[in-house]
């Protein structure tokens, strides 16, 4: 088989693309490698240090318990958001009004932005004037997110689920409708059991989907700031203090540039691998069928 | 370009990638690549998989590196050299 490509000017077409991508992407990750090894002072003077800001962070309390917080708050919320998602997607009306009305409920919270969720969830968890937070000290829970470690934790967590199980439901919803019928009354005439259905039929067929809302929820949840930044500011202590926000506290907090750039690059690896693991996954999926 | 911060060493950091991406455009137009299946796990992969792999973990083997040792940064990339020769060669 002869695999020699005869004509190549489609190429050119990729040009324009290529030099946005240059201009927005390649461009200020260029720079942010040239200052992660250099002691920046201002825009005229910077001092090259080598690798000194990788071997102060990665020995750095700070960066390594934003990492498990991160990495804790992630598996949290794939482990909540996923299953949950694909409940409420089994729940939902197939056809009629209903199901419209429960699609544009669902895709409500999604158009909300981040800050205004943020400030949302802080007035709603307060103890004195939020509807949540009253009414958990009123039937005697001892809540508040602004002074325990835990009911932070878990304020920042029904926060990311309310505002992110849409995503995965609306997503898993669109997998389950293009299942063709056929499957279906396949498994009524064998007479299997809801489960049966839910474990041999629908979920194989949600696989594609699962992965790319998986991937969407990690990503997105990996780099999480605005929310709990304006709901706890990181707080109690540094209890909900999640990479992002470590990073900007370095970069604008102290002007640290040289660190907090070899901060963002470390960061920036752990995104690609994850990225570049679930889209192997995906790829070696769809070769296996 | 000043404000980039240029530095001799990231700029032939940045070269030494440039002259990766040229020298694998130019093998693949000589000789296109063909999926196959080395000792990385699952995968089949191209050459330009295995060229990502190799850097991707080269930026690991240096990270682990300066987080573990105070010997200088030239061992890890000797380690990363052999590493990224293996995964072109039998990935």
């Amino acid at each position: 088989m002869n695999l020699k490509v005869k004509n190549n000017k489609a190429w050119f077409l990729v040009l324009p693309v290529l030099l946005i991508v240059a201009f927005s992407a390649v461009v200020p990750l260029m720079t942010v490698v040239n200052y992660s090894v250099q002691d920046i002072f201002d825009q005229n003077s910077a001092v090259f240090v080598g690798t000194e800001w990788y071997r102060e962070l990665l020995n750095d309390p700070r960066l390594q318990d934003s990492l498990v917080r991160q990495f804790t708050f992630s598996s949290a919320v794939l482990l909540i958001e996923i299953p949950l998602g694909i409940l409420v997607a089994l729940m939902m009306p197939t056809k009629g009004k209903m199901a419209s009305l429960c699609l544009v409920v669902l895709a409500m919270p999604l158009l909300i932005p981040w800050n205004v969720v943020g400030t949302i969830w802080q007035i709603f968890g307060r103890a004195d004037i939020g509807l949540m937070g009253a009414f958990l000290n009123g039937i005697g829970i001892d809540y508040n997110y602004a002074a325990n470690p835990v009911d932070a934790w878990f304020t920042v967590l029904l926060m990311d689920v309310w505002h992110w199980t849409s995503l995965v439901a609306l997503l898993c919803y669109s997998g389950l409708r293009s299942i063709p019928d056929a499957y279906y009354q396949a498994a009524k005439i064998d007479r299997a059991s809801a489960w049966s259905v839910f474990r041999y039929i629908q979920l194989p067929k949600l696989q594609s989907v699962l992965v790319i809302a998986v991937l969407l929820r990690f990503m997105d949840s990996f780099m999480i700031y605005a929310e709990p930044f304006v709901l706890t500011g990181g707080g109690p202590g540094n209890s909900t203090t999640f990479l992002s926000q470590t990073l900007t506290k370095m970069a604008i907090g102290q002007f640290d540039l040289g660190p907090a750039a070899a901060f963002s690059l470390i960061y920036f690896l752990i995104v690609l691998l994850v990225s570049w693991l679930f889209f192997t996954t995906i790829t070696h999926l769809d070769n296996k069928r | 370009m000043g404000w980039m911060a240029w530095s001799s060493v990231t700029a032939i950091f940045f070269l030494g990638i440039a002259a990766i991406l040229i020298c694998m455009t130019i093998w693949e137009i000589k000789s296109p690549t063909v999926e196959r299946k080395g000792f990385l796990p699952i995968i089949a992969t191209t050459r330009g998989d295995r060229v990502f792999i190799g850097l991707l973990g080269s930026a690991y083997i240096h990270l682990a590196f300066l987080a573990v040792s105070e010997q200088s940064v030239w061992i890890a990339f000797g380690i990363s050299i052999v590493w990224f020769v293996s995964v072109i060669r039998w990935g």
